[in-house]
């Protein structure tokens, strides 16, 4: 992967909608919800050892949490009937308790009844709404509709407004491994594992992988997010099914899990965000969600047992970074994070993208102003962390070949060994981590929130991370010229560890000293009210806001360039 | 999970290396599997397929030796590489192009393996960390697409086991199914097999316990009692958890089977090689002579300067190993080493629980 960033036009890779694995799920929309609900029961009836004691007590306390649920935090977008279904299956419990007269076996299959009624349910809330003419709608008013706010804002004159010079493949660059990922889209399926940064990242993945020529991915994004009307239009015509984090209980878990292996097993390309929710301290995600993750290694294993052994049924795992100067959510990210960390009691989330408006004047603003965004695609990986060539074929460490089935193989066959698998999640989701790393494009931005924040930090040896955040800023001044030097020092160790192949930086990089911190200055979290670092009036640095300085400052974390301090 | 435990019968298992530990596990794997062994002279694999011994010991007749990779390889979905850990890497690249993912590794090399850049040695870098230091499960790791790796240590002195004498192991991996199948292959009514899933806190149990072993041939040497090899062996164990912590070691592992089990019975036996090392330094022999008439390797030896530097480059301190080193490369004298150690300020006796 280089650097440097080659706009392409990409033609579609599968140019009738009716192969698009997305179209073909949404026709048997209601056989594939069968079959995970089906499929969703044995795992749970083979989770609790096929031991109605045990099932009963977890759907005692599942249906105890729904109805809690339903009473103290009911959603826009919950059903209807919520209350009496609920109310249903208590009373199916209650009489399956009382009832004596009924034979071992037959409680049991009564129980499994009530079971798959649940996970039907469940299916049915979880499956997305993919509507073909609103994915069509959706990418016009995305691709059209920002590329004439680009237009306007950087063409002068009238016509601007009619300009084809910009288009949003100007704004947001797409970089790295985009040939083998449409090849590979072709060959098997995909799972594209982003870092997740801000509410925008879905919208701006969907933007990705349709400009790229691929059909749509399907992906879990939280069923918060479908309070809102405007995100919820988007988010269907993307593909989006629906994961509701108030549901903890272990028929929704298995359920949705169920359903993302059945829908990659069908071979619908999809997108996890692995970190799970957007990063809130500003750092590339180190500790994965391993949940989600877990249902592709558990999709491979299944498309090898159905001896799907060649390219088409492999799957192959594609991180991707989101590399930004500005997080809109960033105030309220850090904040939250710190409460967390600092051990306070309660925190509140509170959301920016409360409402349609504030979105779209966030959007305007961001697509006619400055501040650019880059999509760095890395290498394409097998479900246990190896590359693979252009064919997909796995490849070791010296370029030999392996065979993914190999992993899954036991004394010549394939085995269900689950514990097995959740080891190779756990190494599936380290060589993401270490890709994230890898890929993840630096900015002028994070290059001066950085060393600011290390300058500040060296000042006050003496504090905690706590205390220096609560100095008052205007205690926290950094002569330019100390600054210049401290920033020469990290870029250096940056272009190092570039060198080594261990990240990658932003063409703006490769200008001289004092343009790139000009740069870094005028578009570190630009919009935000507070700026995190600007330059004042004696021409030294100063910050406005310690909190949003960590934040940016933080995308740098885990490069061991603090030790340069 | 369940797994047929018939169902591998079939197959052979195969150990790689045979010195004195080697053929132990190989003699015990055999009473219930064909064995195949790998050795790299021609000359061992003929004396072990015409006579049925190894450098003179007796090895059981279901056990058959190769000099070929592929074949072992092709063979066996199961094996014990047993070589010291100077060779280890070497033997595991060899072994690489013939491993599949299905492959079982299970090893019972109780060292470690030194990872600098091209060019550097020991003597030549001022400080390692811990990327630079590999436990043998990690060079499998590294050098191989074999994923189910696991390790066998515990108190095991291959003179005891040879003689049948009852003994117990700990198979350690990340993975149930691998210590399932080294349950099933080694289990007998004398030889009782514990799983444990931390797996570099097992390595480095072995590893590390091997210090404190030359230091307690060395009170042995110097005809100290009980009292003294009491003191040793749990400040022994102070250091080896906090040496082991920092490299990565969870603190149940080092007071299991592999940590003061392991460590009892090799700083209270002459059968032990490193207890040798220190009881021989202590009657005044020198390292080299110590060393080249002995006829395998003490792992202990090469651990002591490993870890030496590595406590260094962290900034930990570590007395009976940086003391031992003092003795071992440095022409100390082993009682000028226990006079600073007894004026050394410990006071605090536990602090790791």
């Amino acid at each position: 992967m280089t650097d440097d960033y080659i706009k392409h036009k990409y033609a579609p890779i599968l140019p009738k909608k009716d192969e698009w694995p997305v179209v073909k799920l949404s026709k048997h929309r209601k056989e594939f919800i069968n079959a995970v609900a089906l499929a969703a029961r044995d795992r749970i009836i083979a989770l609790t050892g096929n031991n109605i004691e045990i099932l009963r007590e977890e759907l005692e306390t599942t249906l105890y949490r729904e109805k809690l649920r339903v009473k103290q935090n009911p959603w826009l977008v919950d059903p209807e009937d919520d209350y009496e279904f609920w109310s249903k299956v208590k009373s199916g419990m209650v009489h399956l308790t009382a009832e004596s007269s009924l034979s071992h076996k037959d409680k049991k299959i009564a129980y499994h009844h009530i079971l798959l009624d649940i996970t039907t349910r469940y299916a049915e809330e979880i499956a997305s709404n993919f509507k073909h003419s609103h994915y069509k709608a959706t990418r016009r008013i995305v691709t059209y509709g920002f590329s004439r706010l680009l237009n306007a804002a950087r063409v002068k004159g009238f016509k601007s407004l009619f300009s084809t010079q910009y288009t949003l493949q100007d704004k947001i660059q797409i970089i790295g491994e985009t040939e083998q990922l449409r090849d590979l889209a072709t060959k098997g399926t995909v799972v594209m594992v982003p870092t997740h940064f801000s509410n925008l990242d879905s919208i701006l993945i969907g933007w990705t992988i349709s400009t790229l020529g691929m059909p749509p991915f399907i992906y879990g994004a939280g069923l918060n997010l479908f309070n809102i009307q405007i995100f919820s239009y988007f988010m269907n015509a993307l593909g989006a099914y629906k994961v509701d984090r108030r549901k903890r209980n272990l028929p929704y878990i298995e359920t949705l899990k169920t359903y993302s292996s059945e829908a990659i097993q069908f071979g619908c390309h999809s997108l996890f965000f692995p970190g799970g929710t957007r990063s809130r301290s500003g750092k590339i995600e180190s500790k994965l969600k391993l949940g989600l993750l877990s249902t592709a290694v558990e999709a491979q294993r299944a498309n090898y047992q159905k001896k799907l052994d060649d390219v088409g049924g492999k799957i192959f795992i594609v991180p991707v970074t989101i590399n930004y100067h500005f997080v809109l959510e960033a105030p309220s990210l850090i904040q939250e994070h710190l409460s967390i960390t600092g051990q306070e009691r309660f925190y509140q989330e509170t959301d920016e993208f409360s409402n349609s408006l504030k979105i779209a004047k966030f959007l305007v603003k961001f697509f006619t102003k400055g501040s650019d965004i880059s999509v760095s695609v890395g290498k394409a990986m097998d479900v246990l962390g190896n590359y693979v060539d252009k064919d997909g074929r796995s490849l070791d460490s010296h370029g030999r070949n392996i065979d993914t089935r190999d992993y899954f193989v036991s004394d010549g066959k394939i085995s269900i060994d689950t514990q097995r698998e959740d080891q190779y999640t756990i190494r599936l989701g380290n060589r993401i981590v270490e890709e994230f790393h890898k890929i993840n494009r630096v900015f002028s931005s994070h290059l001066v929130a950085f060393t600011a924040f290390q300058i500040f930090k060296r000042q006050n040896k003496k504090l905690d991370l706590f205390s220096l955040l609560r100095l008052p800023e205007e205690d926290l001044v950094i002569s330019y010229s100390q600054f210049k030097m401290e920033c020469e020092r990290v870029l250096e160790n940056i272009k190092e560890i570039r060198a080594a192949g261990k990240v990658h930086i932003a063409p703006h990089l490769k200008q001289d000293l004092d343009a790139i911190i000009e740069h870094g200055l005028n578009n570190v979290g630009l919009y935000h009210a507070k700026r995190p670092l600007i330059r004042n009036e004696n021409g030294d640095i100063i910050t406005e806001d310690m909190n949003l300085l960590y934040f940016y400052h933080n995308r740098l974390d885990g490069y061991d360039l603090e030790k340069l301090f | 999970m369940i797994l047929k435990n018939s169902s591998r019968n079939s197959k052979p298992v195969g150990v790689i290396g045979i010195g004195s530990f080697g053929t132990a596990i190989a003699n015990m794997l055999a009473e219930k599997s064909q064995v195949i062994v790998y050795a790299r002279k021609a000359e061992v694999v003929d004396e072990i397929n015409t006579q049925h011994t190894a450098g003179g010991r007796d090895l059981h007749h279901n056990i058959k030796a190769t000099t070929d990779i592929e074949y072992i390889c092709q063979k066996c979905e199961i094996l014990f590489p047993v070589v010291s850990s100077t060779g280890f890497r070497e033997v595991i690249q060899q072994f690489a192009p013939f491993l599949h993912p299905y492959h079982i590794l299970i090893h019972g090399t109780k060292g470690l393996s030194l990872l600098l850049p091209e060019g550097k040695t020991l003597e030549t870098v001022d400080r390692i960390k811990r990327d630079n230091i590999a436990t043998m499960s990690e060079v499998i790791l590294n050098e191989t697409v074999v994923v189910r790796v696991g390790c066998l240590a515990g108190p095991n002195l291959a003179k005891e086991l040879s003689l049948k004498q009852p003994a117990a192991t700990v198979i350690a991996s990340k993975y149930n199914e691998v210590i399932l199948e080294g349950q099933r292959l080694l289990r007998s009514d004398r030889f009782q097999v514990y799983g444990n899933q931390d797996i570099i806190g097992v390595e480095l149990s072995g590893v590390l316990k091997n210090i404190i072993a030359i230091a307690a041939g060395a009170l042995g040497g110097m005809g100290l009692g009980e009292n003294a090899k009491g003191l040793l062996i749990s400040r022994g164990m102070v250091e080896l958890i906090y040496l082991g912590k920092a490299l990565g070691g969870g603190t149940k592992s080092f007071i299991g089977l592999a940590g003061i089990g392991d460590l009892v019975a090799t700083c209270s036996s002459k059968l032990s090689r490193n207890y040798t090392v220190g009881f021989r330094l202590a009657n005044g022999e020198k390292l080299p002579d110590i060393i080249a008439d002995m006829e395998e390797v003490a792992e202990g030896i090469n651990t002591v300067k490993l870890i030496k530097t590595f406590a260094e480059s962290t900034g930990m301190r570590a007395p009976i190993t940086e003391n031992l080193y003092k003795v071992l490369f440095e022409g100390f004298k082993v009682e000028e080493a226990l006079q600073y150690l007894m004026k050394y300020p410990f006071n605090v006796d536990v602090d790791f629980l």
